[in-house]
């Protein structure tokens, strides 16, 4: 019975639910999103591959040697990669839209 | 004449899978068998093949709701076993967390319990309330739900005066609605209707039992780790165990509303009280612990969590053990199920009921190993580690 004021007044309230496609929350300054990747600064250390604990990092080898590549349907964005790099050449972003129809098109290079 | 009714593994009113077979006369349960072996996921196993760092990311896997416990509890639980201890800073940084975890699962489920009894409105409203603590979650920690804050040696990231403000005004918000809910929970009628003197566990079967967490204190057993067993910071932040005497459903509603509200005053004093310097100490992030074992708990929001790891020198632990509120507290429900003397359980209330424990059942599932007749073979630690060189 005390809750009629409340629902009452829901009536004449803003909606509280976000129309998500159309609109867009802000995501937070410090959200763990999509990982992006500095290949200049990268010394292929493999680090990152070391302590990765979804395996969602794959060395491969091009010209200028070792390198990751970042499979992200398999990252749980826990960031230990972007913990452990000891030059820095992984940086956090804020995308949290991280889903394709094909997997090579959420492979940061 | 008694009929058998199977609710589970697939039933609306719970989503997670798990068998209760309910052995009813009429309305009224005469007894329930519960099984709770269809989603064992091999967590335990899976943790014997990853580093302690690694390991961590999984652990938090286990519960979404209560992932901020489960971190917590193995991050005591390896830094004791490595002899290394976090920052003081880092200490409240934690009970910070665990703390709004706690307010946003105690949230959560307060929501689920007026659904439960098919009150709709208040489980919107509560909901909607909820997510301004899990947005507090969002900005301290960098994501909504798993929050991989806790590592071995401190906390990810420190907390800056911008955000301890947004925290402050944020919870005055959550204490003024849930002071609201808890007036329209004790007095509404629909609410008491369906609450009151349903689901009895008496104090001596609580004891008896093992019951932990709400339900226990919802039947005047004054037990809450936080208080009895003190870790990260909670022997310097003071709060009050909440304890009821009811010993039926509205009793563990009221325990987990109160402890909302002590929970907002324990953050609101750590705020006030964080010591400074540093957020974290340099462990690195792949280590080989000294052989030994160690135990940690700590109260999870649905109760008494334990952890149990066995280390033999290398860089991943030989055996992990996780023992969750739920699956402790599955024989007191079975007690409340079933109809003694006057206190008859109908039909009608079973997923209040069963729903009272907040029941989590991917943590509970455990695996059995029988032989070819069905006979459960017991097995010791040991054997299940070797198992890995099958």
């Amino acid at each position: 019975m005390s809750l009629i004021p409340d629902v009452l007044g829901n009536l004449f309230r803003r909606r509280a639910t976000v129309m998500y496609p159309e609109e867009r929350r802000e995501p937070p300054e410090s959200l763990r999103g999509k990982l992006s990747f500095d290949r200049s600064k990268c010394i292929g250390c493999r680090l990152c591959w070391r302590v990765c604990p979804a395996s969602a990092i794959e060395i491969v080898k091009d010209d200028k040697g070792f390198r990751p590549v970042f499979h992200i349907y398999r990252c749980i964005y826990c960031y230990l990669c972007v913990d452990v790099c000891p030059v820095k050449a992984i940086k956090p972003t804020r995308e949290y839209e991280n889903v394709a129809l094909r997997k090579e098109d959420l492979v940061v290079r | 004449m008694a009929f058998y009714l199977p609710v589970g593994p697939q039933h609306p009113i719970h989503p997670e899978a798990i068998l209760l077979k309910f052995k009813v006369e009429g309305e009224q349960v005469v007894d329930v068998d519960i099984d709770a072996s269809y989603v064992h996921r091999g967590i335990e196993k899976a943790l014997e093949y990853k580093t302690y760092t690694q390991g961590l990311y999984l652990i938090e896997r286990i519960c979404g709701i209560c992932n901020v416990a489960h971190s917590t509890c193995y991050v005591i639980n390896i830094e004791e076993l490595i002899g290394k201890e976090a920052p003081p800073r880092a200490q409240y940084l934690r009970l910070i967390l665990e703390e709004l975890a706690r307010i946003h699962s105690h949230l959560l489920w307060l929501g689920l319990a007026a659904h439960l009894i098919g009150f709709e409105s208040l489980f919107m409203l509560i909901f909607r309330d909820r997510e301004l603590v899990m947005d507090l979650i969002e900005a301290m920690t960098g994501n909504r739900v798993v929050t991989a804050y806790n590592v071995i040696g401190g906390v990810r990231r420190d907390l800056d005066d911008a955000l301890a403000h947004k925290i402050r005004e944020a919870l005055e918000r959550v204490r003024e609605r849930t002071r609201y809910y808890r007036k329209v929970l004790m007095e509404d009628p629909t609410v008491r209707a369906r609450t009151v003197d349903v689901g009895y566990l008496s104090t001596s079967e609580a004891r008896e039992l093992l019951a932990v967490g709400p339900v226990a204190r919802a039947s005047n057993v004054k037990y809450d780790v936080r208080a009895d067993d003190p870790y990260i910071a909670h022997d310097e932040v003071p709060f009050n165990v909440v304890v009821y005497d009811t010993c039926d459903v509205w009793g563990r509603v009221m325990v987990r509303v109160d402890e909302v509200l002590e929970a907002i005053d324990m953050i609101l004093y750590a705020l006030d009280h964080m010591p400074s310097g540093d957020f974290r100490i340099k462990v690195p992030p792949i280590f080989r612990a000294p052989p030994g074992e160690n135990v940690a708990r700590v109260e999870a929001p649905r109760g008494e969590l334990l952890h149990y790891v066995r280390s033999d020198g290398s860089d991943k632990p030989y055996r992990y053990k996780v023992r969750t509120p739920t699956l402790a507290n599955l024989m007191a429900t079975m007690q409340m199920l079933k109809s003694r003397g006057d206190r008859v359980v109908y039909v009608a209330d079973i997923p209040i009921i069963f729903g009272s424990i907040d029941p989590c059942i991917c943590c509970t599932a455990r695996v059995l190993i029988v032989d070819e007749r069905g006979r459960v073979i017991e097995t010791t630690t040991d054997e299940l580690a070797r198992m890995k060189r099958w």
